[in-house]
């Protein structure tokens, strides 16, 4: 690997890392929301040097769209949303750090003492045909998987997202009034 | 020692990202742990790719991650919109109905 992409590497690495604990260190919620941008865009461009152009374009165009609509849900749900007033929303902080420091020793810990092996054989030089003939030949039951698995997550959302409408009342009569529910939340609301 | 140092980069996103989801009371700030996670898991699997074992299977470990990152995004805001909707709740210590 030549200098300019170690660097390059280096510094998205760094931008990266710097942008996952702005995620849990701003106020703002728009702050927030745009760091995690920055450090997924980062992971994006890390994929990209690594040699995958196509994966790396598309976390990035992926995650410039996912971090749009995250941010109107965040101004729609969140309490502070302009981080005009400090505020913690944190619970077992303490647990959380030491469980997530461990998990970090661990890892690095099984990375500086794992032999790696070498490498086999070179890399393809067209990394994309090399995706796309893998997604339409041997990895066709993973594309189709992948494929039912977004399916299933679009109805299943759409399903959970929207009002009962005709289905929180009993039977097919749509001018039937709606269930009285005394535990809430259910049929009838 | 370059792909020690991007796992060791993997590693840190992924626990930046797991004391997010343990931590964070918000369900939209818990998301943005997971997200974190995953991005740390496709940084391995990109250094996995380069370094180790440059085949096609390593990309649609990739494919399956970026995908893993889509379903949990759409779930996530789903079931956020269905609690609030149902209970106004947008918090998980306040939707704890099942807790032991």
């Amino acid at each position: 690997m030549d200098t300019v992409r170690l660097a390059l590497l280096a510094g998205l690495g760094v931008l990266a890392l710097a942008g996952g604990v702005l995620v849990f260190t701003c106020d703002s919620m728009a702050r927030v929301t745009f760091a995690l941008l920055g450090s997924l865009c980062c992971v994006g461009g890390v994929v990209t040097v690594l040699g995958l152009p196509y994966l790396g374009v598309a976390i990035v165009l992926m995650m410039v769209m996912e971090m749009v609509i995250m941010a109107v849900f965040m101004i729609a749900y969140m309490m502070n949303p302009a981080g005009l007033m400090p505020m913690s929303m944190l619970h077992n902080k303490r647990g959380s750090l030491l469980v997530s420091g461990a998990v970090f020793a661990a890892l690095v810990a099984a990375v500086l003492l794992t032999p790696w092996p070498a490498r086999t054989g070179p890399p393809p030089p067209d990394t994309t045909f090399q995706l796309g003939k893998a997604l339409m030949g041997t990895q066709m039951l993973t594309m189709l998987v992948l494929g039912f698995a977004l399916l299933a997550t679009m109805v299943g959302a759409t399903v959970l997202a929207t009002h009962r409408g005709r289905y929180d009342r009993f039977g097919d009569d749509l001018g039937r009034r709606q269930a009285r529910d005394p535990a809430g939340g259910g049929v009838g609301r | 020692m370059t792909f020690e140092l991007v796992l060791v980069l993997a590693a840190g996103l992924f626990s930046i990202g797991l004391f997010g989801a343990l931590s964070q009371q918000s369900i939209v700030m818990i998301m943005m742990g997971i997200e974190l996670m995953i991005g740390g898991i496709i940084v391995a699997a990109a250094a996995f790719w380069h370094f180790l074992a440059p085949a096609a299977d390593g990309q649609v470990v990739i494919v399956g991650a970026v995908v893993a990152m889509a379903v949990e995004m759409a779930m996530g805001f789903a079931v956020t919109t269905a609690i609030y909707r149902a209970r106004q709740v947008d918090m998980t210590d306040m939707a704890e109905d099942l807790k032991g």
